[in-house]
């Protein structure tokens, strides 16, 4: 019920000044037990000031100016919203019904292929995502059309042929950033932030069965990329060589190719991820890494490259020939290696809360909190080019911030209030409304659709 | 070792008793003019769920131990009971005593807990393990015989391969014993079978003792799916319904012809044997009572379905997996005494999975149902104390008031009593099997990990302690080897 006066309320304002989402609003959350993961580090007992949409003060001793809507936390905890580092979030709604994923191109296309067009602000996993403190997600397209980490509840078989098939590419497609602010028509905040690809097994199956194939092909096509665009006017009078991909394909790897938009590279074993290091070094690629499951046994190349990597941190099965070395240590073996990490969860539904778990499982794992906390918050902002904006509670980035009811690493914590843009968000999903109608003590004479 | 001239006997007696499978008084002296035309016991052991012996029977023997005392845990019992600083004493395997002031017995050794929590061991009753085991190549996919609806014929034993490193990890988040089952391709999956998780070379070193089969049944989009794709039935949810009533209508004829024959023969009367069929030794040990139906159905509506098929045909439904509906139909689950397992928030990976939420075990605690939370994932084996948490959590937050004490039993007691195991394990009760965790700290916390792990009293795993972690045959050699503490 509230939710629905809630959305009248805000469609009477949006009459009266409708483009205006971000209304000048200005806020002050006091008494708030603040990790900020900027530079203004810890504190135990302050104030957050907020002012259209951006944060304008944060400190121990901060006066509120007169005017301000203020939320008490009372020691509660005050973090940057989450970003999900790697996700479907928003183009990938039921894993199973093929209608409503849009997170793949299939066999029509690879690197062209755009992710931002298919991202559905309706999403009910929105609202879900946000309410464990989610505020942004990096969206990253899948080879095919295959969820990794997709759930079989049949015991991991799959029936109906291989989800996996029309690979169009070595390529999966460009990446994109969005908002989960409620009620936003355009979520997406920054598109083309890069390219992903899959190697090891997943790549060498597009390239007839074999690494060496998968990586002369990708070499190939980091050339072609490179030849394209010196040679753009020769493409369209028919004077360029011949390519094995399209104009729109060598389009979207330009930016790669010149070292410009970061390469997403899912790769996990070890000698798998020396020759992508090897391959990037020699191209000039700007590299992030995900999965790398075996990424601890070379942590010390990978620190000394720079690249970041994105983990699932719980992943510590031989669940493939590639992944044999998994480990519960690598993210804390990554870290103290002085590699940037942000840790994600599997890719589907669960994804959206599992991040936080697996970062506060980890930490009995040799991680420390305080790089567990940044590796689903700042970190994942600084690799992904975005720390500009957000990933930390400091004065001019957005102010993205939730409160918990606890640590909010902790299983048994939740979001209290979710903030975007400095704009609160409805506390409350499909999942909670289902909750609601059949809770204990709900019972009528009707049946529960009239609740 | 049965001769020939027993057996004969056996059925007889067994026919009079009106007993299938409690053949241990047949008497080693019985003579039968017969004897020299009967076949072997597993050609001749039609309608009866529990062959005795039974085949494939289980060698597990209880790792060493010794008299002890676990001092100054925090213990929460899976009986209810939450006690802040207690002690555990165990002896051969059995706890002998538990509670705030137990004396520490003469000659017991003691292990100081101050500090750490006690639990039950872990019971995960969805658990593919052994049957879909890690590296998960085609040469390891031994979990669905998806080649007809019903194969109620095979048992999930076959399929288990005990080096899977997926065991190891387990247990160090504290497993002590999965349910392993078959697929949920098929109608009828197959048997389950109950493994203590220890390690072994054979299946049979594992096997939990007068452990109850199971058997997997499916519901809904999974069978209709594999099958419908296939060409033939079921392709729909009222084929895969035609599909069960069916195979109980051929299963109740199978039993009754064995039944009839065995009258016979008590009766002096001449008969022909029928025909063994493992389908419906499977299916007539459910309609028995001896075999426990473990069935995969998400929706509240198709929940309704089957309750009603196993009234048409005198069964009973143990328990309801994965269930992410349950809780609109809580109070009828609690009335029929049937269990429900689910996932703390695992949903939306499937349209019949749509309607999952956290809260869905927290609102049938309430409603006085017997709730489960399982895996049926082997990375989520190794977290379902975090599961339980957050299911927790999530009720809390609906204002539901669920403690510690209630949600330990979602992943201790109650899988334990669905599995036909809770007189054995499960709880931390006078006479059970001394299997437990001590934790790090609550286990109700992310930060908690599975300090040391007893099977029937036997340390079989230490996070401290490299002498007291198993490793698979599989990862000697490899990368994995001694990163897993």
């Amino acid at each position: 019920m509230n939710r629905r006066i809630l959305l009248a309320a805000a469609s009477a304002l949006s009459l009266i000044a409708a483009p205006a989402l971000a209304l000048a609003q200005s806020l002050a959350i006091i008494h708030a037990h603040i990790l900020s993961q900027g530079p203004a580090g810890e504190i135990a007992s302050g104030t957050v000031l907020i002012k259209d949409g951006k944060i304008t003060g944060l400190g121990a001793n901060l006066a509120v100016p007169n005017g301000m809507r203020v939320i008490d936390a009372a020691g509660q905890i005050v973090t940057p919203g989450l970003i999900l580092p790697s996700s479907s979030l928003g183009v990938s709604e039921v894993d199973q019904v093929e209608e409503t994923r849009d997170d793949g191109a299939g066999d029509r296309m690879g690197a062209a292929f755009d992710v931002q067009y298919g991202v559905n602000a309706d999403s009910a996993l929105i609202p879900l995502a946000r309410l464990g403190g989610v505020t942004r997600a990096v969206i990253t397209p899948v080879l095919g059309r295959g969820g990794e980490g997709a759930h079989k509840d049949d015991g991991s078989d799959d029936f109906s042929g291989s989800a996996q098939d029309g690979k169009a590419s070595l390529f999966a497609g460009q990446i994109a950033a969005a908002s989960l602010a409620s009620g936003s028509r355009s979520p997406v905040f920054k598109a083309r932030i890069g390219m992903a690809l899959d190697l090891g097994e997943a790549g060498a199956d597009y390239a007839g069965g074999s690494r060496g194939a998968a990586f002369v092909l990708l070499k190939s096509a980091l050339d072609d990329a490179r030849h394209y665009a010196k040679t753009r006017k020769g493409f369209d009078t028919g004077a360029s060589r011949p390519y094995p991909y399209s104009r729109e394909d060598m389009e979207a790897l330009v930016p790669v190719a010149e070292g410009r938009v970061p390469l997403l590279v899912r790769v996990h074993k070890a000698s798998d991820i020396l020759q992508v290091l090897k391959l990037a070094q020699e191209q000039k690629l700007k590299l992030i890494l995900e999965g790398a499951e075996e990424g601890w046994r070379v942590a010390d190349a990978i620190a000394k490259a720079g690249v970041p990597v994105l983990v699932d941190a719980q992943a510590d099965l031989p669940g493939s020939f590639e992944t044999l070395g998994s480990s519960l240590e690598n993210a804390g073996r990554l870290n103290a290696a002085g590699v940037l990490i942000a840790i994600m969860g599997s890719r589907d539904y669960t994804n959206l809360r599992q991040g936080r778990f697996n970062a506060g499982t980890v930490v009995s794992y040799g991680l420390p909190y305080s790089a567990a906390l940044a590796s689903i918050t700042i970190n994942p902002a600084k690799i992904w080019g975005l720390a500009d904006k957000i990933g930390s509670l400091e004065p001019g980035k957005d102010a993205d911030l939730v409160i918990w009811s606890g640590d909010p690493l902790e299983v048994t914590s939740y979001a209290t209030a979710v903030i975007i843009q400095g704009q609160d968000q409805p506390m409350t999903s499909r999942s909670l409304e289902l909750a609601k109608r059949y809770r204990p003590g709900a019972d009528t004479d009707y049946p529960p659709a009239y609740r | 070792m049965l001769t020939t001239l027993r057996l004969t006997a056996l059925l007889a007696g067994l026919a009079m008793a009106g007993l299938l499978g409690a053949c241990a008084t047949a008497s080693p002296t019985a003579s039968s003019k017969s004897a020299a035309k009967a076949l072997p016991l597993g050609s001749d052991s039609g309608g009866d769920a529990t062959t005795e012996p039974a085949p494939f029977a289980s060698t597990y023997k209880p790792l060493p131990s010794q008299l002890t005392a676990i001092v100054g845990a925090h213990i929460l019992t899976a009986t209810g009971q939450d006690i802040e600083t207690g002690t555990l004493v165990m002896d051969e395997g059995k706890i002998v005593a538990v509670g705030k002031d137990v004396p520490v017995p003469m000659g017991a050794k003691v292990i100081n807990a101050k500090g750490l929590w006690l639990t039950p061991g872990i019971i995960d009753s969805h658990s593919h393990l052994g049957v879909y085991a890690s590296p998960g190549v085609q040469a390891h996919s031994d979990g669905n015989e998806a080649t007809d609806p019903n194969t109620a014929n095979v048992w999930a034993e076959h399929s288990v391969w005990p080096q899977d490193p997926g065991f190891n990890r387990a247990r160090a988040g504290g497993v002590t014993t999965l349910q392993i089952l078959p697929g949920s391709a098929n109608l009828f999956g197959g048997r389950s079978v109950t493994l203590k998780n220890v390690p072994s070379v054979t299946t049979q070193g594992m096997k939990f003792p007068d452990a109850p089969y199971g058997l997997k049944m499916a519901c809904g989009e999974n069978p209709k799916r594999v099958y419908g794709h296939k060409g033939r039935a079921p392709s729909t949810r009222m084929g895969n319904v035609a599909g069960y009533r069916s195979a109980w209508i051929a299963a109740a004829s199978y039993k009754r012809k064995w039944e009839d024959y065995r009258a016979k023969i008590a009766n002096g009367e001449e008969a022909d044997r029928p025909e063994r069929d493992l389908t419906n030794d499977t299916l007539s040990g459910v309609l028995a009572g001896e075999i426990l139906v473990q069935n995969h159905c998400y929706r509240a509506d198709e929940m309704a379905t089957m309750i009603d098929i196993s009234k048409e045909f005198g069964f009973k439904i143990s328990m309801f997996h994965h269930s992410s509906e349950a809780y609109k139909i809580a109070d009828l689950l609690a009335r029929e005494g049937i269990c429900y397992a689910t996932w703390a928030d695992w949903a939306g990976f499937k349209l019949e999975s749509y309607d999952g939420i956290a809260e869905n075990a927290a609102i049938g605690q309430r409603k006085g149902a017997c709730v489960v939370i399982h895996s049926d994932d082997p990375i989520m084996a190794q977290h379902l104390n975090q599961e339980a948490a957050i299911a927790m959590a999530a009720g809390n937050r609906l204002g539901l008031a669920i403690t510690r004490a209630e949600a330990i039993s979602w992943i201790t007691a109650n899988p334990a009593k669905a599995m036909g195991i809770g007189d054995k394990t499960g709880s931390l009760g006078v006479g059970k099997n001394a299997d437990f965790v001590l934790w790090s700290g609550d286990p109700f916390s992310v930060y908690s990990t599975a300090n040391q792990v007893f099977i029937d009293g036997a340390k079989v795993y230490d996070r401290k302690d490299p002498h007291f972690q198993a490793q698979s045959d599989f990862e000697l050699g490899q990368p994995g080897e001694g990163v897993h503490p």
